[in-house]
């Protein structure tokens, strides 16, 4: 079980809390706009990082805020928390940056609209 | 190669049987391949197994960056059952079903598949009302699914606790009578022996760095730790580690990969006659033939490449199992261990080919793909042979994710 420092209360342990995935994801300013290529990238496609990840996390059973953590998805260590608008702090020697990469789809030909 | 029969087992024992010979080689790397399959758990030394036996294929390499079956293939609590809710998903377990039931004649190799039956518990209303939904959808699709009562369920699996006074009393079960479990390791062991025979090379201690497409954009070869291989066919089936793989093509995936845990206890006597599975209180076990408990237990709420879960979703099973099976309490864990399982939202696989002609993925298969091994192995072959996905594969494609075409399994409260 993880032990959890939520930057409002202190370290917890992981069973008081939710975790709520990937951090940082940019809402559309004006989904109207979005074509499905964009919705799907949205909703679904997901860095799925090995190495130091950007996630949010939840204190459900304590003060019920959200935060955001840096963790280590190989080795599970929890490296920061920090605050909700926060921009992502980094930590020497990982990537810096964005997932790089294109969406695995749509594929040549079967492209939908 | 020797083949296995009733003969060659008797002359191999006056040798104690040490004269047999290895299963398959351990081959260099060529230069060049037809197609190259990254991942040697089932699905992938299935896929080569297919590709080479159905579709001619003859230069074809499997590459696997630890040993084979090292993954989920053999690290899984084996189930096996093909009662899911929709049209889609009875399509592709079905298929499996069907090929499992002939599989170790197939492979002229053991798998064990026991079809013992699979009972999943139902413990509320809405458990009630899911599993009859479920039992007339296979039906409609032919596939065999019964509603039990909670005496018909203690009938079929004596040690069950049918009391009203537990937490989460057992208000009856959906039977799959031809589902059960195999071994897991046999079918990894099968397939590569199979493929090996019909001259795939299998390549252990090799991982893949980075996948490369030529000017026109196709793919054109790997570059791993154990050289450059060139090829015009990839097709990527790497469970937990598909991101990363397909990040190494420049893609990106709709995946999350999470740890998922299994446990085994002290081998006692035969007690246990059937698969059971609750998934309203996290429970999963049956017996193996060795005597131990195979127990499966739940996910861990984050992304994680560790290969190990959190200690507490463990004993929470166990709980679980304890209620369930009370006579189960004072017994021993002897092993507990994790893999990485790559989920989608809708819980459904994805098998299709990618915005890089020439590759294709098979991956998703999350907590339950198991059961699908020689299903998902045979489609995807088809689909990379002909560079046009087969008809039950179809509806598995990334498209899905765009066109809102989901295959909602997970609304349908699947695991294992
Ligand atoms: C604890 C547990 C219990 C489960 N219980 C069940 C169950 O009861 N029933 C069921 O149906 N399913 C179950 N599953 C799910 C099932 O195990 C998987 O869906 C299935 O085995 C996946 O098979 P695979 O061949 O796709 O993957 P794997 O067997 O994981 O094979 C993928 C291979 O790719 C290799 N690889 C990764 N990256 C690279 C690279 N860069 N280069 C080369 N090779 C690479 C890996 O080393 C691995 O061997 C369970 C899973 C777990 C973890
Ligand atoms: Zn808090």
């Amino acid at each position: 079980m993880l032990l959890i420092k939520c930057p409002h209360c202190g370290e917890r342990p992981e069973i008081e809390f939710h975790c709520g995935g990937e951090a940082h994801i940019a809402r559309p300013l004006d989904p109207s706009q979005l074509d499905d290529v964009q919705w799907a990238e949205l909703l679904f496609y997901r860095a799925n990082t090995k190495g130091v990840m950007a996630e949010r996390w939840n204190h459900l059973h304590g003060c019920q805020r959200w935060f955001n953590a840096l963790r280590n998805t190989v080795s599970d260590k929890i490296l920061r928390t920090y605050m909700m608008g926060e921009p992502r702090p980094y930590i020497g020697g990982e990537a810096q940056g964005a997932a790089t990469g294109t969406l695995s789809y749509p594929a040549p030909g079967e492209r939908s609209k | 190669m020797t083949k296995f029969s009733a003969f060659n087992v008797a002359r191999n024992a006056f040798s104690a049987s040490k004269s047999w010979p290895k299963q398959w080689r351990n081959p260099e790397p060529r230069a060049s391949y037809d197609a190259v399959i990254i991942g040697g758990g089932g699905h992938g030394l299935g896929t080569a197994y297919y590709l080479a036996k159905e579709h001619g294929l003859t230069k074809i390499a499997v590459v696997e960056k630890g040993w084979i079956g090292g993954g989920n293939t053999g690290r899984n609590t084996t189930i096996i059952r093909s009662n899911y809710l929709y049209d889609e998903s009875a399509g592709i377990y079905e298929h499996s079903v069907k090929l499992w039931e002939k599989l170790s004649q197939e492979l002229n190799y053991n798998v064990m598949y026991s079809p013992r039956g699979v009972l999943m518990l139902a413990h509320n209303v809405h458990d009630v009302q899911s599993s009859m939904r479920h039992v007339y959808a296979d039906r409609l699709n032919g596939v065999d699914n019964e509603w039990l009562s909670p005496e018909e369920c203690k009938a079929f699996c004596p040690p069950l606790n049918i009391s009203n006074n537990i937490r989460y009393p057992v208000m009856g079960g959906a039977l799959q009578r031809r589902g059960g479990v195999a071994r897991h390791d046999a079918v990894a062991w099968g397939y590569a022996r199979g493929a090996d025979r019909l001259g795939v090379d299998i390549i252990q201690n090799c991982e893949v760095l980075r996948i490369d497409r030529d000017a026109a954009g196709t793919v054109s070869g790997i570059e791993t730790t154990r050289g450059y291989i060139k090829t015009a066919k990839v097709g990527v089936v790497a469970a937990g580690h598909t991101s990363v793989v397909m990040e190494r093509a420049g893609l990106r995936m709709p995946l999350e990969s999470f740890p998922l845990q299994a446990l085994v206890s002290e081998p006692i006597k035969p007690i246990f006659p059937c698969v059971v599975m609750s998934n309203t209180v996290h429970a999963y076990i049956s017996q193996s033939d060795k005597g131990e408990l195979v127990i499966g237990a739940g996910t861990d709420q984050y992304i994680s490449y560790s290969q190990q879960g959190g200690l507490h979703i463990a004993a929470h099973t166990l709980e679980a199992i304890c209620e369930l099976f009370p006579q189960f309490r004072r017994m021993r864990m002897l092993r507990n261990w994790g893999g990485i399982v790559d989920t989608t939202y809708d819980r459904s696989p994805i098998l299709s080919k990618t915005s890089i002609p020439g590759l294709y993925v098979n991956c998703g298969w999350g907590t339950g793909g198991f059961k699908a091994t020689p299903g998902s192995a045979h489609v995807f072959a088809a689909s990379m042979a002909n560079d046009e996905m087969h008809p039950i594969a179809a509806p598995f494609s990334l498209n899905r994710f765009q066109s809102g075409r989901l295959i909602d399994e997970a609304a349908a409260a699947v695991a294992h």
